[in-house]
């Protein structure tokens, strides 16, 4: 079985400030990580491997930094990894970027036939949610978002059947191979590295593509030029006006100040109150 | 974002090109209308397609331009019941489409059907749901029809200028908004997350024209089958986003078994039970009740924030509550900024004290409603 997993390497979010006068991140000293919603599609790649053998492919496009990304999910027990890394994709959207990824994909799949394409949920950075169907969609595989748990992979039939997350309730999917696959957060727990793994992680020779390596046919359609989406504006979220108004307890109990609230808080939204009550009674 | 209806289109700066074509070819400027993918399942429209018909004919009328709903399903399904629920709330039209094949979500066959619909009418705007649905039909409908597509948008707004849809969406976790626009092709799709935008008021003397279409497919054709679709339990379903009521804790809360204070608040409001990220990741409370830009939009009558600081990444899913009440030992922390009504205060101590106090008002009001 041969799989390919995208990966993207992201600013971890969570420690990205934005300068307060200037309105731009600060980049500086903030880590950049495994997207971590693609370590979900990670593991359950390495798990599939454990079951029917083979091999697991990382994919990414970015920097030539960007290969450090790789080289962790390495260490977790992914067998080869390509970066497709060139000028010539800064800018891309997530149109531009399913294209270069899909011609990534392909000349994989020119190496060895792929059985199932792995990517993110989403990402932290971007949010979009897009790559992965946007990849699905340019080389006809069979699309499986969201899915929470692989029920059965039948390898002589080369079927997929899956459970996949949607709004109030749980789908039963079944499709063929090859096919798509976006794990959902929290659907396992990624195995940790051993040390002799993170050291063969750490010597690794990540495969580094350019566009041509990468079988690009069309360079309108990476990058920049290939987006077709353009950001006109970047802004800081603008403050409210008014402060909240501060109820002191050192001034007075605890009980009062709870019940001034509640007063407060059923003068300001006037059919509250009644709404309360009616789902009391009800 | 607090939506600001009344509000004019922010001008926008024109981007450099780089030798990218910005123009819109002429027969794209043939593409007219703004259309809203209704999303229903089991005889249920989701709320968030009304919300986004209401925005919707908002940009509709700026453009000068009509609102059509799109309405996939199987033969056996109330469609054209949910347009005439669509014309209420704002639509002019309705695209009909029903077969066989299209009882139940499937990517295959909802992309060839709203694909088609689009390469036949011609829309100039086309907004779905951000939710499993939505984001999986749109990233799919994008890339089949080589567009542009925003996802998660906060604001939807008309670009003077250029016509164009003008986009914002939160970035960086929140930190940052940016405005994005399609400008060279066609249509321009967005996706909107649940409680983004507010509920239109439905007016039940609109009415509209109905358009039948086919799908032209067969069983046969489609390889991914849907075998069984497994209802949520009642009793583990979180509905956050529009839930009246949210009572959310944060790291402030200092361990995982204070929680139980918010729950206890929450059970006498009827309400739910929301949590920061940090909570989330440390495995305190379910990956459901997460607020904020990685988590769920809420917007409900009343949110109480126990123990949370009011980071952007939490502040953008909840700011468009009608009522915010802040609870932190900190009086400098950032909640206070954009909350209501603030308590400088330990949660432990305040929460179980606004327990009894809404117990006991509750109660002796119901007393005397009965």
């Amino acid at each position: 079985m041969h799989i390919v997993v995208c990966i993207k390497q992201v600013p971890d979010s969570a420690q990205i400030r934005v300068h307060p006068v200037t309105n731009t991140i600060m980049r500086q000293g903030v880590p950049a990580i495994v997207n971590p919603y693609d370590l979900f599609s990670l593991e359950e790649a390495l798990r599939l491997k454990d079951k029917f053998g083979g091999k697991v492919t990382m994919l990414c496009m970015g920097p030539p930094q960007a290969e450090e990304a790789l080289r962790k999910c390495i260490s977790f027990g992914a067998d080869d990894a390509v970066l497709v890394t060139d000028r010539a994709f800064a800018g891309a959207d997530t149109l531009a970027t399913s294209y270069a990824l899909a011609a990534g994909i392909r000349q994989i799949a020119s190496e060895q036939a792929v059985d199932i394409v792995f990517t993110g949920k989403q990402t932290i950075d971007g949010d979009t949610a897009q790559v992965g169907p946007g990849i699905a969609k340019r080389m006809g595989l069979q699309l499986l978002t969201y899915v929470s748990r692989i029920v059965e992979t039948d390898l002589v039939n080369r079927t997929i059947t899956v459970e996949r997350r949607a709004e109030g309730g749980v789908q039963v999917l079944k499709t063929e191979l090859p096919c798509l696959i976006t794990m959902l957060e929290n659907s396992n727990e990624l195995r940790f590295a051993s040390l002799p793994a993170m050291i063969h992680a750490a010597g690794y020779p990540v495969r580094k593509w350019n566009k041509e390596q990468a079988g690009i046919e069309d360079v309108d359609k990476i990058g920049l030029k290939g987006s077709p989406t353009v950001v006109s504006k970047v802004f800081g979220p603008t403050p409210r006006s008014e402060k909240a108004e501060m109820l002191e307890l050192e001034t007075s109990s605890l009980r009062d100040v709870s019940l001034n609230l509640l007063q407060k808080i059923f003068t300001r939204h006037p059919t509250l109150e009644s709404d309360l009550l009616m789902k009391e009674l009800s | 974002m607090s939506q600001a209806p009344n509000e004019s289109a922010a001008p926008v700066k024109r981007p450099a090109g780089r030798g990218r074509n910005l123009e819109l070819s002429e027969a794209l400027k043939a593409y007219k209308g703004v259309w809203v993918f209704i999303e229903h399942d089991r005889g249920h429209v989701h709320s968030v397609s009304w919300e986004l018909l209401g925005e919707a004919r908002k940009l509709a009328d700026k453009l000068g331009c009509p609102v059509s709903a799109v309405l996939l399903g199987g033969p056996d399904e109330t469609l054209e019941k949910f347009a005439a629920e669509a014309f209420t709330f704002g639509a002019d039209k309705a695209y009909i489409m029903k077969d066989p094949v299209l009882k139940g979500y499937r990517n295959e066959p909802f992309t060839k059907g709203l694909t088609d619909l689009v390469n036949k009418y011609q829309p100039e705007i086309l907004l779905l749901g951000a939710t499993s649905m939505g984001r999986d039909l749109a990233g799919s409908v994008a890339t089949t029809l080589l567009t542009g597509l925003t996802a998660d948008c906060t604001e939807l707004n008309i670009d003077p200028t250029s016509r164009a849809l003008a986009a914002t969406r939160p970035t960086f976790g929140g930190s940052l908004l940016c405005t994005i626009m399609t400008l060279a092709y066609r249509p321009q799709m967005a996706t909107v997350r649940p409680r983004v935008m507010a509920m239109p008021p439905a007016d039940a003397s609109r009415t509209g024209e109905t358009v039948q279409e086919t799908l032209g497919m067969v069983e046969t054709q489609i390889v991914t089958k849907l075998l069984d679709f497994i209802a949520d339990a009642n009793s583990n379903q979180i509905n956050l986003p529009y839930a009246d009521v949210i009572v959310s804790g944060g790291k402030g809360l200092k361990n995982p078994e204070n929680f139980k204070l918010v729950f206890e608040l929450a059970r006498v409001l009827g309400g739910e039970v929301g949590a920061t990220r940090p909570c989330v990741q440390a495995g305190w409370v379910e990956a459901d009740r997460q607020v904020g830009q990685t988590g769920k939009t809420v917007r409900p009558k009343l949110y109480i924030a126990a123990g949370i600081s009011g980071a952007i990444q939490h502040r953008v899913g909840m700011e468009a509550s009608d009522v915010i009440v802040a609870i932190n030992t900190d009086a400098n922390a950032p909640i206070f900024d954009f909350a209501h009504y603030g308590i400088v205060g330990n949660a432990l101590q305040v929460l179980p004290a606004l327990t009894q106090a809404f117990a006991a008002h509750l109660a002796q009001r119901s007393r005397q409603v009965a």
